[in-house]
């Protein structure tokens, strides 16, 4: 059976190795991983080097754990369409667990997605209160600004984003009880994803540690919001009013306690929290490294929301919901080139067929969102930030929908991806109508942080605001 | 020239955002929660609906083959 398995990969070709995992730099506990020590410093450089030594099909190795990365139309359609029993989702991302905590899945099959689709936040007919909520929550945050001043765009939307999550997703009542100290916990749990975890994610080391203190931090936050409320209903009889009800009265309800209320909505708020900051941070910063499409987005909103005759103009939370064609494009190139997830991994729990090859059971087969959206015969020019690869006719993005992937695709992609260009049409329409930007450090010092399995904004990332004469 | 309106049902995710776009093109069936097409055929006029659908789907499982 071993001889097996191991003639099956040895059919797929390997990438090289630039990192020896002996390095006396590598931390001990990963000695002898193959290329994990690689992949926890310079993860874009290994997904691209597969691609390139290796074609649509090659091979890495994170421990005991062989990862085999497809790139390339017909190979991400193969995986992209592979049913659950096939290619599992839930056990491939190990350094997920310790963050949502005992018992609290990382992901519901496509059967419950669906059901959650229909019942649930992000049902079609929710979008225009969530639209609502996004604006004022928006406007809150730049409430308090002058006429000028500096923000971090990594502690402003990691900030604006988790009162957003927060509020479409659990409800305004528990949003309304978070400042900003709830997002920089959640911050540092983020930040706890080392790559180590594929090795041991208890290992104690210090990521891991800074990790479970932070999550023991939300869980203290979350418990006392729990008392509160159960203290509220007992001073009012046992029944609080239906509007000041939301999702924690649920599950305080039916007996949850506060660790597993605290796993659930980390759960529900990951998927939408780092991602959406990102996404609307490189914005803003591709915006800025091109003066020439932040003058076509502000001239397109500036018209979009120019009063109308009677001295009426149309609402953010009403235009969100519909078509803004160059914000909207913009939008889109700013995740091609910098997608939040830059891997997306499977469990293959039946031997898989794929160009040719059986990738074995017991492997990861892997498809990477940062490397397909630069593949140049699918977009040329593939390094460029160019917004016109979405207008008629060329359409990059319908073009290639096996290729262009920063949501992923197929029956796993992205759920919640019309709620997210909503939140980032909404976010730009506040803030580039009342605000210009600028940058204060140099445009190319702007930069992710990869060493983390989830990638955030290196900081320092500031910008100056000025407020728009009116 | 006409157009086909094609839904891939391996890839819908029920949203059902089409309808909104062009009622009387999309459907959805209820039983396994995926998008019905009730107008393969569409008249010319419909084309930019028909788009804004192909567009706008959350799970990019719409496509317009001319022909």
């Amino acid at each position: 059976m071993t001889a097996t398995v191991n003639e099956k990969l040895a059919a797929i070709p390997e990438v090289s190795t630039v990192l020896d995992d002996q390095d006396p730099g590598v931390p001990d506990i990963i000695k002898g991983t193959g290329h994990l020590p690689e992949m926890r410093v310079d993860p874009i450089a290994l997904f691209h080097r597969v691609r390139e030594e290796c074609g649509d099909l090659g091979r890495f190795r994170l421990a005991e754990t062989d990862v085999v990365l497809v790139t390339g139309a017909e190979a991400n359609e193969a995986f992209f369409r592979a049913p659950d029993n096939v290619l599992d989702q839930a056990a491939a991302y190990p350094f997920m667990t310790p963050i949502f905590g005992k018992g609290v899945v990382f992901d519901a099959s496509p059967e419950e997605r669906q059901q959650m689709l229909k019942n649930q936040a992000l049902r079609g007919d929710m979008m225009r209160g969530h639209a609502q909520t996004i604006e004022a929550e928006i406007r809150r945050m730049v409430a308090d600004w002058g006429d000028e001043g500096e923000i971090d765009l990594l502690d402003f939307f990691a900030e604006l984003t988790i009162y957003t999550t927060s509020a479409c997703l659990i409800g305004k009542p528990f949003r309304d009880q978070l400042d900003g100290s709830f997002a920089e916990v959640y911050h540092r749990l983020e930040h706890g994803t080392d790559a180590i975890a594929y090795v041991d994610a208890y290992a104690d080391i210090e990521n891991f540690r800074v990790r479970d203190a932070a999550r023991e931090e939300l869980v203290a936050k979350v418990q006392a919001i729990l008392d509160a409320r159960v203290a509220r209903a007992e001073a009012s009889g046992g029944t609080v009013p239906k509007e000041e009800r939301d999702l924690l009265d649920v599950l305080i309800a039916v007996g949850m306690d506060a660790d597993y209320i605290t796993g659930i909505f980390i759960s529900m708020m990951f998927a939408g929290h780092h991602t959406s900051s990102g996404t609307a941070s490189w914005a803003m910063i591709e915006l800025l490294r091109h003066p020439e499409v932040m003058a076509d987005v502000v001239a397109e909103l500036d018209e979009l929301y120019a009063p109308h005759a009677d001295g009426t103009a149309p609402e953010v939370s009403f235009q969100a919901l519909r078509s803004i064609p160059v914000l909207e494009s913009a939008l889109k190139e700013t995740l091609r080139l910098h997608p939040p997830l830059i891997i997306l991994m499977r469990k293959v729990a039946e031997d898989f067929e794929l160009l040719g090859h059986t990738i074995p059971a017991g492997t990861v087969v892997a498809s990477s969102p940062r490397v397909s959206n630069r593949i140049e015969e699918d977009f040329p020019k593939a390094e460029a930030f160019d917004p016109s690869r979405y207008v008629d006719p060329r359409q990059e993005d319908l073009q290639n929908r096996w290729t262009w992937i920063p949501f992923g695709a197929g029956k796993h992609r992205c759920v919640g991806n019309a709620f997210a260009m909503m939140q980032m049409k909404a976010i730009f329409s506040v803030i580039l109508r009342d605000f210009t930007f600028e940058p204060v450090q140099p445009l190319d010092s702007y930069a992710d942080d990869f060493t983390k399995m989830v990638i955030q904004l290196a900081q320092p990332a500031k910008v100056r605001y000025r407020r728009r004469a009116r | 020239m006409s157009f086909k309106v094609v839904a891939d049902l391996g890839v819908c995710q029920g949203h059902q955002l089409c309808q909104g776009e062009a009622p009387d093109v999309f459907g959805f069936d209820d039983a396994t929660d995926v998008v019905v097409v009730l107008e393969e055929h569409p008249d010319e006029s419909r084309r930019p609906d028909v788009t804004m659908a192909v567009r706008y789907c959350p799970a990019f499982a719409l496509s317009i083959e001319e022909d």
